[in-house]
């Protein structure tokens, strides 16, 4: 097992330059997750981790050894693809022996590791099988047990869990957790899904236009968001932004309510679990109900807040509303964020 | 850290630069090499010689004549009546193959998409032509065609269609009729292969949602499927015809380009010009005009792509 | 939804009648070269078109095989077609792989450059060939034709083994790099494998098309110890152009290895030509 330690990483395809200066330091048995919108250099750069893409510029290291030129094969990785690349052609216990059986190690010698990863995974009796004759969940497990056979010093996700269905997903994100607190090897996992990330990792790198925008422990990301983008991108429904009028006494919302605040900020963010719904009366924002869900352990209420516009504001339990109705809303103070014009995030209210 | 990416530049990266280099601009040329060394010197290196050739004299039966004579061979061709007959000969085979080859295709495609029982089997049996050699496709309808030994004139005189059983490619008015009946059985499979293909691709859902939306048959045919295998078709259209105007092994098979040179087309004129009076100046000739007259046609099909494109 | 608007039975009627008469025309002529090539030689004139031979007999068979060269022909043909097509397979499965899994410079010059050679008249290259092959003093050797049918159909193999390889995720070959595989281990433990049946429908398309050619075989070969069947059967033709029977066992023992490739390859058909249009 080793840490990774990556400084002023650039990738850059002809002209276009997809990664900047990405620096990140991973540690010892740390898990990871690259998180971001498709196409913003998560995937790019979990496979210039694992050596299936050339660095451009910059330099990585593992276990503090160079790592630029090394040829994926001796990096000591091992990778869970999004399409499992489970070899078609051999049974799903040569799949998971076959790093092994490449390095020309006896088949006595690969039955040992191999049976107890299978074991591990409930794989006992699927391992004469061919992949075509498997579950999605099932080539999932295989693919992760060709991955504990390896030993690696680290273990990479690429999108794992994106071509399973939901019960499955949720499933298989406990299975990973669970892996990864027993073994305690490295991990760096990519997705787009925020709720995998928030649930699976130590810290997550949510990342935009090739490059980090923060990087924290899921909670950190969640109560101090680093900027509008990370803010909107980590929680889910989607943090409500408002925008701001600053005047000669302060700020004010689109409705005329005054806040306290620093000066340049330019909108507020307020996540929609900290709206409280009230009465019409009793708000500071005044606004109509327009679509009600009810989740059973939760509602969302989709309005149309006067002088502001759409928000959304969520409930725990049940609420006395429908559609039409009107309802009261007031910002819980101390859950308020205020960005700048450029999306940056500003200190908290006093 | 832009600062440190400067200063390590010059030194380290120079060995890993080759590297890349190397593996990114000579590997693939190394799997290449085989491939492209072979089709310079058997077809691109030749092609440029024979195109030279055209401005030579060389005949094989008078060795001592050799040399470059300018545009002689192509002011023999303009006076060459046989050249105008292959020419014109050209077109109506290419023409008339294609068009019987797409529409024979078109309709084994269609009903090939449908369900019946025996399916697998009859369309093993009716792809079974493409697999014929073309000097066998040939040789076979020849003897159709031979009142001593096949039937068809015979069965043609019976219906009417000739006066008594004769040899159809003995007449020079029928002759082409012959090639191109062999060239429509052998090459039906091939337009139906590819259209079935270009078929299949067509989602269900859009039938079904225009069955849904209470269109016939017919309106999904006219409004579904030949939109969909338009631009299919054109580019399938197109190729196989520059494929048939080169296509000389039936004719030479069959007819030799006779009687009277009826049946030559500019393909067999370049072979029979090459191989039996071993005049290849003549024959590069022959054949240089036969690549302007496909290149003009080329360009047509170009403007036209585009016109339909952009309606 | 089929089963709520009943095809009227006429049409169902027409479509199996037409299904029929696509294959009577597609079966029909090779009916006749085998029924032919099993009517003795004495009753050929007096069964005339009749569909049926009145007798049975596989003299003709055994004359061509005992006592021609067709044998020898035969032979020379199967030398020449399934070298052209080893050597065309293995040339183009390299290519293909150089444009399936890699964009380097020049690319787009290389993939136009061999499609040109699939557009011009290769009859413009007839002349020059025989001229060089004289020149090397190739003329009437295998050999020669080998090298010439290898080159002419390695562009078209070179389409449909790069259709064959991108149907092989590149992930595979990835993870196998990373499970501590180099690139010719991936390509010989992952890659090949899973080629194997692309390989073999190569193979198939290669061996029918220089089983089949007749021009430049005819330029190249005079001498009778090289001819390939096609030559032979056309020398055979023009010489004794009586022997039907003879003739016609020829053709359909011509047909037996064309047919067997067949088989082989129909599952990849519309592959192959589809990703070589170009080609027949």
């Amino acid at each position: 097992m080793a840490g990774m330690e990556m400084r002023a990483l650039r990738k850059s395809y002809g002209g276009l330059e997809v990664l900047h200066d990405i620096d990140l330091t991973i540690d010892d048995g740390e898990f990871v997750v690259l998180v971001g919108p498709s196409g913003c250099g998560k995937s790019t750069l979990l496979r210039m981790i694992a050596g299936l893409e050339p660095i451009t510029g910059g330099e990585f290291r593992i276990g503090g050894r160079r790592m630029n030129e090394v040829p994926p094969r001796d990096r000591d990785i091992a990778m869970v693809f999004q399409s499992y690349a489970l070899y078609p052609h051999m049974s799903v216990g040569r799949n998971m022996g076959f790093s092994m059986e490449i390095r020309r190690r006896p088949a006595a010698e690969r039955a040992g590791p191999v049976a107890a990863a299978a074991r591990t995974l409930g794989l006992d009796r699927l391992l004469e099988r061919f992949p075509k004759a498997l579950s999605g969940g099932q080539r999932q497990r295989v693919a992760m047990g060709r991955a504990i056979v390896r030993d690696p010093q680290a273990f990479l996700f690429d999108e794992p869990l994106s071509n399973l269905d939901a019960a499955l997903r949720v499933e298989m994100r406990l299975e990973i957790a669970r892996l990864h607190q027993r073994l305690g090897t490295t991990t760096v996992y990519v997705t787009h899904d925020q709720v995998e990330a928030m649930t699976l990792a130590d810290r997550i790198v949510v990342m935009n236009g090739g490059v980090i925008q923060q990087v924290g422990n899921p909670l950190e990301l969640y109560d101090r968001p680093a900027n509008r983008f990370v803010a909107q991108f980590i929680g889910s429904p989607t943090m409500n932004l408002l925008d701001l009028v600053a005047d000669a006494d302060g700020l004010r919302l689109g409705n005329g309510v005054r806040l306290l605040g620093p000066a340049p900020a330019a909108q507020l963010g307020i996540r929609p679990e900290h709206l409280a719904v009230v009465a019409p009366a009793d708000g500071e924002i005044t606004a109509q109900a327009l679509v009600i869900e009810r989740l059973g352990s939760d509602t969302n209420v989709f309005t149309e807040a006067e002088g502001i516009g759409p928000l959304l504001a969520r409930v725990h339990g049940n609420v006395d509303l429908r559609p039409g109705d009107r309802l009261g809303l007031r910002l819980i103070r101390e859950r308020i964020h205020l960005f700048d014009a450029a999306g940056r995030r500003l200190p908290p209210m006093h | 850290m832009s600062a440190t990416q400067e200063e390590r530049a010059p030194g380290m990266p120079r060995a890993r630069l080759a590297r890349a280099w190397l593996r990114y601009a000579v590997e693939p040329y190394l799997y290449l090499s085989p491939a492209l060394l072979l089709i310079c010197f058997v077809m691109l290196i030749p092609l440029a010689i024979g195109i030279s050739y055209a401005f030579q004299s060389i005949n094989l039966l008078r060795p001592f004549d050799a040399g470059f004579i300018g545009l002689e061979n192509f002011e023999a061709l303009a006076g060459d009546g046989r050249f105008w007959t292959a020419l014109t000969n050209t077109f109506w085979w290419t023409f008339g193959s294609v068009t019987l080859q797409f529409l024979l295709g078109l309709g084994l495609a269609l009903l090939l998409s449908t369900r019946f029982h025996g399916k697998r089997l009859v369309q093993a049996l009716v792809f079974l032509p493409w697999a014929v050699p073309t000097f066998l496709t040939a040789l076979t309808w020849s003897w159709l065609f031979n009142p001593v030994i096949g039937p068809l004139p015979h069965w043609a005189a019976a219906v009417g269609l000739l006066s008594e059983p004769y040899n159809i490619l003995a007449n020079p008015d029928t002759a082409l009729w012959g090639p191109v009946l062999a060239n429509v059985w052998y090459g039906v499979p091939f337009f139906a292969i590819t259209l079935l293909a270009a078929l299949q691709s067509i989602p269900s859902e859009l039938y079904e949602a225009a069955e849904i939306d209470g269109a016939s048959p017919w309106q999904c045919f006219t409004k579904i499927t030949l939109p969909f295998l338009g631009p299919m078709i054109a580019i399938t259209v197109m190729l196989r015809a520059i494929w048939i105007a080169n296509f000389a092994d039936l004719i030479f098979v069959m007819t030799g380009g006779g009687p009277a040179n009826s049946t030559q087309i500019l393909a067999t004129y370049v072979f029979t010009t090459a191989f039996r009076k071993l005049d290849f100046g003549y024959a590069s000739a022959i054949a240089v005009a036969l690549l302007g007259v496909l290149m003009v046609y080329a360009v047509i099909l170009l403007v036209v792509r585009e016109k339909l494109v952009r309606v | 939804m089929a089963a709520l608007r009943r095809t009227p039975p006429a049409l169902v009627a027409g479509k199996y009648a037409a299904i029929a008469a696509y294959v009577a025309f597609a079966l029909f002529p090779l009916y006749w070269l085998l029924k032919i090539a099993l009517t003795p030689d004495t009753l050929i004139f007096s069964d005339g078109t009749a569909l049926w031979p009145s007798e049975l007999t596989l003299d003709n068979f055994r004359t061509v095989i005992f006592q021609s060269d067709f044998m020898a022909y035969f032979r020379n043909s199967v030398t020449v077609s399934l070298s052209t097509a080893a050597a065309t397979t293995l040339i183009a499965a390299a290519a293909g792989y150089a444009f399936s899994r890699f964009t380097f410079r020049g690319k787009r010059w290389v993939v136009a450059l061999m499609l040109l050679t699939q557009m011009f008249p290769l009859l413009m290259i007839i002349a020059p060939i025989y001229k060089l092959v004289a020149a090397i003093g190739l003329l009437n050797s295998l050999t020669s034709l080998i090298v010439v049918y290898t080159a002419f159909n390695i562009p078209f193999a070179t389409f449909l083994m790069q259709s064959f390889f991108d149907g092989i995720p590149r992930d595979l070959e990835e993870a196998a790099m990373i499970d501590g595989c180099t690139r010719l281990q991936a390509l010989r433990v992952v890659i090949l494998p899973l080629t194997l049946p692309g390989l073999g429908a190569t193979l198939g398309f290669v061996f029918t098309a220089a089983w089949s050619e007749l021009l430049f075989a005819l330029m190249l070969i005079n001498s009778n110890d090289a001819m390939t069947f096609p030559v032979g059967l056309l020398t055979f033709v023009s010489k004794f152009s009586v022997d039907w029977g003879q003739m016609m066992a020829a053709g359909v023992l011509a047909l037996v290895p064309s047919c067997l490739f067949f088989l082989f390859i129909q599952r990849y058909l519309v592959q192959g030509l589809t990703s070589g249009a170009v080609k027949g």
